[in-house]
């Protein structure tokens, strides 16, 4: 039966994502096991916020997210090594020159 | 702190596993680099079952820990009192879920730690084993068990794995309340009526030694230190932290008059540290080995906890697959 096999095997795991003032991003601050969203829910908010760091929870399913492979990071950021250019500390502009 | 035992029971640390050289000297290189590796990163076999084996026992350290205090919350003092101890008692419960969430990281689920907790095959930190008679227990526990672990907390904030250094900056901002919240009361007794001073000082007494303890064999004896250190999830050893504690402390005691029951201890002008008498490991090893004052009582309390509580998980299971079914036959 579904429930009992729910009780036997994991409650579904979700990350929690929060966001702690307004202006700010939802920043990941771990993870916790619910039943269903409402509940992933609360328990993020007994879990924490209790020193009011949260006005906003963001609970997504563990396996909802879908994550590039460690292995794969050399190839996959490879791009980016080779166009230092991107960083204004490349640009030689002298000193004189203002607001730029 | 967190590996009393490690190398008493269960599977052997060293892993028959054959690991690429190339592999592990790139690992290496991360941790002398000072970088963290987080859980989907290549990892010796034997670096994932120590801390597997530390963090959940820490986790189960932090819950087995809500019950010495738990004790007192329908016996404090005052209202004022009771609602701080409610507070601590459940960032208690927090930091234990926060470290089984960072545990969980490295591939063994929750219920298989909770599993291994339960039956007695998963240790937690000794400490918890000791019972909590007074109300001074209760401020003796927050200033010295809670100090100590903050001396230990504090530089696994640095620890190499990503998840459990993140979780460790989470409890430490947590955990000073804690210590501040039993010195407090400490303080009270200690300048209160003769029976309330002698309630403190009784209570040091008992807390002391168990809490030098709490920071796990000299050195000498400790046979994981030297690869915990080159891992980087040990930055301190055993030894250095139990004299920093103890440093930081006796002043602290000093303050409100009270005496640390140890005829030996003594401030050494040459090496500017305490010297201090020894420790009685043949308790500590018994205390480990199931024969403490409170150890059955601890793992009494934890099963019945979870056996009176499967009622409620079944019916959150059961709930939550009606409303899906609901949900799906409206679709």
């Amino acid at each position: 039966m579904a429930n009992e096999s729910m009780a036997k095997d994991e409650w579904p795991l979700y990350e929690i994502f929060i966001r702690a003032r307004s202006g700010l991003d939802h920043k990941h601050v771990g993870s916790v096991h619910a039943t269903d969203a409402r509940m992933a829910i609360e328990h993020a908010r007994d879990l924490y916020t209790r020193r009011q760091e949260g006005v906003s929870i963001w609970a997504v399913r563990s396996s909802d997210i879908v994550a590039s492979d460690p292995a794969d990071s050399d190839a996959l950021f490879e791009p980016a090594r080779d166009k230092v250019y991107r960083h204004p500390t490349f640009y030689d502009i002298p000193d004189e020159v203002k607001t730029l | 702190m967190y590996t009393q035992g490690l190398d008493q029971h269960g599977k052997p640390i060293e892993s028959q596993q054959a690991t690429t050289p190339e592999l592990e000297a790139r690992f290496l290189a991360k941790i002398d680099a000072e970088e963290k590796i987080e859980p989907k990163d290549w990892m010796p076999e034997a670096y994932r079952q120590t801390l597997l084996r530390q963090m959940s026992q820490h986790a189960h350290s932090e819950i087995v820990g809500m019950l010495p205090e738990g004790n007192w919350l329908s016996r404090a003092p005052s209202l004022r009192r009771k609602a701080i101890l409610i507070a601590k008692v459940q960032d208690e419960g927090g930091h234990g879920a926060y470290l089984y969430s960072a545990a969980e990281t490295l591939g063994q689920s929750r219920d298989q730690m909770l599993e291994d907790l339960l039956a007695a095959r998963a240790r937690y930190s000794s400490i918890f084993n000791y019972p909590t008679p007074t109300w001074a227990d209760v401020g003796a526990i927050g200033w010295l068990v809670d100090g100590a672990a903050i001396m230990n907390q504090i530089p696994l904030c640095r620890c190499s794995y990503g998840p459990y250094a993140r979780a460790m900056v989470r409890i430490c901002k947590e955990e000073s309340f804690h210590q501040r919240q039993g010195y407090e009361i400490m303080m009270h007794l200690a300048r209160g009526t003769p029976e309330q001073r002698q309630m403190a000082q009784g209570a040091l007494n008992r807390w002391w030694w168990p809490s030098l303890m709490m920071f796990g064999p000299p050195d000498a004896a400790s046979k994981h230190t030297a690869q915990a250190v080159r891992w980087k999830i040990k930055r301190f050893t055993n030894d250095e932290l139990r004299q920093k504690f103890v440093d930081v402390t006796v002043p602290q005691a000093d303050f409100i008059d009270l005496k640390v029951p140890d005829p030996q201890l003594r401030w050494d002008e040459a090496t500017r540290h305490y010297g201090f008498g020894e420790i009685d490991w043949a308790e500590f090893n018994e205390v480990l080995r199931g024969n403490g004052p409170c150890n059955r009582e601890r793992l009494a309390a934890r099963r019945d906890a979870h056996e009176s509580g499967r009622w409620v998980r079944e019916a959150a299971a059961a709930y939550a697959s009606k409303q899906r079914q609901r949900t799906e036959r409206a679709a």
